[in-house]
């Protein structure tokens, strides 16, 4: 029972905060909220039972991108309002309104899946650490460590690209 | 004899040194003083190399001299597989062309002198030229006679008809004199063309162009009387390449046209040298030759059909050059006559001897002309007899020595003539008769009319008191003054205008209007006033006393057994050509590897087969030893006879009674014409060969205006119309095709386009109708 | 009892919350932040069918997402500040130069 409560309220601050994110005028309100709704995925995550999860999830999201944004924001000196300007031929309603209609479908999916007999617990190989983290560690050490290193390659990538494109003059 | 080699250079060295500088630089004197010396050196190393020979005994005289490689080893293919094709500059010496060395540089100095002379009056440049030409002249004839091998044969077989075209044309601002040069030179390449085809045939028959490898390895091969073999039309083709230069039927129309040279070169390449090169090289390959008995009666045939015929034109001619090219194209028959019988020593010994009377008829000749200022038709001349002695006296033996009357030269060679051909062949030998009879007459009446009844030529004004009295003046005494005004240039008040004025004058002057007003060779007495024929100076005397002791003496050395002589030159001619002592003299100096290898390979057999050869080939001889003496003698008394009557009845026809010279030339009117035109043969070949040649170059050039112009055209016109209807398609189909495509791609691509918005959520909204097309795939189909 | 439904519902909404961000908004800065809604959405997917198999291979994946994210943050970011150093505006509707 308290784990629904939980689930219920986090999810409200989830969608709350996301709903403001994308509607509210002021850029830096935004980010803020962002903030906050990232928060809540990560509580959301430790409802799940994934505590090396939400710690990065507070650490990377909360903590280096959201800050990366908020540098950007101030970076960019608005002299006019950002939306000021708007095409006619980018039907912004039609885009909202499919989305709406792609929302009721997964829903209905969900709903139709939801009546299906649960699936059986898969476990991941026999792994000789026992915990969240260790678990984790292991995999991404063991079966995924070239996936691994090709993230840490492609970050290495962004970081000198994002360089090259936010200097000046080369 | 290892110097033989000088021989051809020497003459060659002065006609450099005059071609490259006289022009430009020299005097008349010097230029004339070069080519003389040049020739008279090499007369000494002649002389000095057949005293050599002589030297040697009879039967080893041959000496091969190879100066340098000219041609290394090619492969090429003969009858037999690959050949070597290997020629050298070797040089050769030998009886035959010991002799001819001899003839060559002999009367060629006379004649230098004799030039040196007669083109007195020339402009300075035009002397030069003209004795560049005669010492290249030389060059080539004595590297023709001393080649040993068939292309140094046809290096000088080819200069020497380069030089007498030159020569020919000498006088080149008279389009006569171009024509008769041009003439000649096309006459003689048709027969150099076959010449070459010969020369190949003979590579291609025996792999190798050694006059010596050749003879050694024909001398083994079959003599072919039944059938027309190989050797046959290599001695076939040899022939026609010696019909070319010494004028035979049907290629000596160039000869008598040739006269429009200077005098000298008449004597020298036109009598005496060139035109004998045809003899020389048919002895030269006697062996070759002996083969091909059907080419021998060709040659025979030709040789005496030739001889009467020229002699019958020279009967009626009245030009004095004409008469003597005509008796030189009939005397040169004689010679083909007696190689074409076997008699090839007879035919060599006629050519000496010819050479020197003949020589000497033109050289006087000249001297007349000079003397008449240029005026060459004997029916002007007349009773020059007492003008110039000197001339008369040593033409006239010239007359007799080719007439044949007893101890001069030409009775011993043409009486040898006439007894080989009598043993050969009787109708030839009738014809050959004939021919001398014809000869002793004509001369007779070149003589006659030249020299005794009355001057018929033109009046000269009588200038200075000296000169008035010239017709009066003993003709002695003349001569000794005109001796005397050319030794000190100017004593003599005519010779001082005649000659000094022209020598004063440039060469337009001297060749320009008055050249041509007064139908002039060029002689120089027609520039000045003319003072009446009178005797040539020394330089031109001279040379006419010598070369008539030499018709008187040059028979000597062939006096027959008949008359108690044992006819040396035969013996001594004899082994050039035969094929016997070739191998002897394969010790020799011998530097090229090549052709002492074939000789070595055809030396073992050509022993063997020599003696047998020697036995078939000397048949006629032995034949004619059968005949007796007084049979022999005979003949001779019968050509004497013959000869005498000639020259009688000429002297009936044209001094004592005139008048049945006209009367006979108007009862046989057709004969006559017929005689005076030459046969018409010149006519004939204008028709013939000549307007055929332009009938073709007409048809050949309206073919091609009609059919390959046409055909041109045509195929461009096909060509436009094909590329209209291309073009046509091009742009009708393949552009319409392209066209099309552009066309949909470019009608669609208007509504397509719109897809393109450049906005970045319109793109994002496309892909969210592909998420919303799976989900409700998804969704629905499941 | 919540069930992996519930989940995947919140997920959903989350995810066209992002969507419809994207679809709606002008200010380029907003727009990836909508990216980054849509991205946690898949992330709280991953890890719910991680917990509910027993698998932790969703939660390293869900790390694999976390870093694509912070490298398309940091690139997208630069564009940003480029763009902005050169058309002075970060509104979508003016970078309309990639069409015909």
């Amino acid at each position: 029972m308290g784990q629904a409560i939980a689930f219920y309220v986090i999810a409200a601050v989830i969608l709350g905060f996301a709903v403001l994110v994308v509607t509210t005028r002021d850029t830096v309100h935004s980010v803020l909220f962002l903030v906050l709704d990232f928060l809540g995925v990560a509580a959301l995550y430790v409802l799940l039972h994934a505590p090396f999860l939400a710690a990065i999830q507070i650490l990377v999201y909360a903590g280096g991108i959201v800050v990366l944004y908020l540098f950007v924001v101030m970076l960019v000196n608005l002299k006019r309002p950002p939306e000021a300007h708007s095409d006619p031929h980018r039907r912004g309603k039609l885009g909202f309104w499919l989305a709406g209609a792609v929302l009721a479908e997964l829903a209905a999916i969900t709903a139709l899946s939801a009546k299906l007999p649960p699936t059986a617990p898969l476990p991941a190989a026999a792994m000789p650490v026992v915990g969240n983290t260790e678990q984790v560690g292991w995999l991404l050490y063991t079966s995924y460590l070239i996936p691994f290193e090709i993230a840490s390659m492609l970050l290495l990538v962004a970081m000198i690209g994002a360089i090259v494109l936010a200097k000046r003059e080369l | 004899m290892r110097y033989i080699w000088l021989i051809p250079l020497l003459p060659g060295i002065g006609a450099a040194v005059n071609g490259l500088l006289g022009i430009r630089y020299f005097s008349k004197r010097t230029a004339g003083m070069v080519a003389c010396a040049m020739m008279t050196a090499a007369l000494g190393v002649s002389l000095f190399a057949f005293w050599q020979l002589l030297e040697l005994p009879g039967d080893a005289r041959a000496f091969d001299v190879t100066i340098a490689q000219w041609i290394p080893s090619i492969p090429l293919a003969t009858n037999t597989g690959i050949g070597d094709f290997a020629v050298t500059w070797g040089f050769r010496i030998d009886p035959l062309s010991g002799m001819m060395i001899l003839i060559i540089t002999g009367i060629g100095t006379l004649i230098h002198v004799y030039s040196t002379s007669y083109m007195a009056d020339e402009p300075r440049g035009g002397v030069a030229r003209f004795f560049c030409y005669l010492n290249l002249f030389c060059f080539f004839m004595l590297m023709l006679v001393l080649g040993n091998n068939f292309l140094v044969m046809f290096v000088g077989w080819e200069g020497v008809g380069l030089c007498s075209y030159l020569l020919i044309g000498y006088w080149y601002e008279k389009k006569s004199a171009g024509d008769a040069g041009k003439k000649a030179f096309i006459t003689n390449r048709v027969g150099d063309w076959a010449f070459v085809l010969g020369v190949f045939l003979i590579y291609y028959t025996f792999g190798t162009l050694d006059f010596r490898a050749v003879q050694n390895a024909a001398s083994v091969m079959p003599i072919e009387t039944a059938h027309f073999g190989v050797l046959s039309f290599i001695c076939l083709f040899l022939f026609i390449g010696a019909t070319g230069k010494s004028a035979q039927i049907p290629l000596y129309v160039w000869l008598p046209d040739a006269m429009e040279g200077p005098t000298p070169v008449s004597a020298l390449i036109h009598a005496a040298t060139m035109v004998t090169s045809g003899i020389y090289m048919i002895g030269r390959n006697a062996v070759l030759f002996t083969h091909a008995p059907q080419v021998m009666m060709i040659v025979a045939i030709v040789g005496v059909l030739t001889a009467l015929m020229a002699a019958s034109i020279g009967l009626v001619q009245y030009d004095i050059k004409k008469v003597l090219a005509y008796s030189t194209v009939s005397q040169l028959g004689y010679m083909f006559t007696a190689v074409g019988v076997g008699a090839f020593s007879a035919g060599a010994f006629h050519l000496m001897t010819h050479a020197f009377f003949k020589a000497l008829l033109f050289l006087g000749s000249g001297s007349v002309i000079h003397a008449m200022a240029g005026e060459q038709d004997m029916r002007k001349m007349g009773g020059l007899k007492k003008y110039m002695p000197v001339t008369f006296v040593t033409m006239m033996i010239g007359t007799l020595a080719i007439a044949g009357i007893f101890p001069f030269a030409g009775f011993f060679s043409k009486d040898e003539i006439l007894f080989r051909a009598f043993l050969f062949n009787k109708l030839i030998w009738v014809l050959a008769v004939a021919a001398a009879l014809m000869t002793a007459f004509y001369m007779a009446r070149l003589m006659f009319m030249t020299f005794y009844t009355s001057y018929r030529g033109p009046a000269w004004e009588s200038g200075h008191g000296h000169g008035a009295a010239a017709p009066a003046i003993a003709p002695a005494e003349h001569a000794r003054d005109t001796r005397l005004a050319a030794a000190h240039g100017a004593v003599h008040p005519a010779d001082t205008l005649a000659h000094g004025h022209a020598a004063k004058h440039d060469h337009e002057l001297s060749h320009g209007p008055a050249a041509q007003a007064d139908d002039d060779h060029g002689g120089g007495h027609g520039h000045g006033p003319w003072h009446g024929p009178h005797e040539s100076p020394t330089p031109m005397t001279f040379p006419l006393m010598a070369l008539a002791v030499g018709a008187i003496v040059a028979g000597f050395v062939g006096i027959p057994g008949a008359l108690g002589g044992s006819n040396e030159i035969e013996r001594f001619l004899e082994p050039s050509f035969t094929p016997s002592h070739v191998e002897r003299s394969a010790g020799e100096l011998r530097p090229n590897d090549v052709v002492a290898g074939s000789d070595l390979e055809h030396g073992k057999p050509a022993a063997g087969e020599v003696k047998a050869l020697e036995h078939e080939g000397g048949a006629v001889e032995e034949s004619g030893e059968h005949v007796s003496r007084a049979e022999e003698l005979g003949l001779m008394a019968l050509s004497l006879f013959i000869a005498i009557s000639g020259i009688m009845l000429a002297r009936k026809f044209y001094v004592t009674s005139p008048e049945i010279s006209t009367d006979l030339a108007e009862r046989f009117a057709g004969a006559h014409t017929v005689l005076s035109n030459k046969y018409y043969v010149d006519e004939l070949y204008d028709a013939t060969v000549i307007a055929g040649t332009f009938a073709a170059g007409d048809g050949l050039w309206a073919v091609d205006r009609n059919v390959v112009d046409g055909a041109v055209n045509g195929s461009g016109w096909i060509t436009v119309i094909a590329a209209w209807l291309s073009g046509l398609t091009d742009r009708a189909v393949v552009d319409g095709a392209v066209n099309l495509v552009a066309r949909i791609v470019q009608e669609s691509s208007l509504a397509w386009r719109r897809i393109q918005t450049g906005l970045v959520q319109n793109y994002a909204l496309l892909m969210l109708f592909g998420i919303f097309a799976f989900v409700s795939v998804y969704l629905f189909v499941r | 009892m919540i069930t992996t439904t519930h989940y995947q519902l919140l997920s959903a909404a989350l995810f066209i919350i992002g969507v419809a961000g994207v679809m709606v908004r002008r200010n380029i800065i907003i727009i990836f932040m909508s990216i980054e809604l849509i991205l946690n959405a898949v992330n709280i997917n991953l890890i719910a069918f991680s917990d509910s198999l027993q698998n932790e291979v969703g939660q390293v994946f869900a790390i694999f997402v976390i870093a694509v994210a912070a490298a398309e943050a940091a690139v997208g970011l630069g564009i940003i500040l480029a763009f902005y150093r050169n058309k002075e505006t970060i509104n979508i509707d003016e970078m309309n130069l990639m069409k015909w």
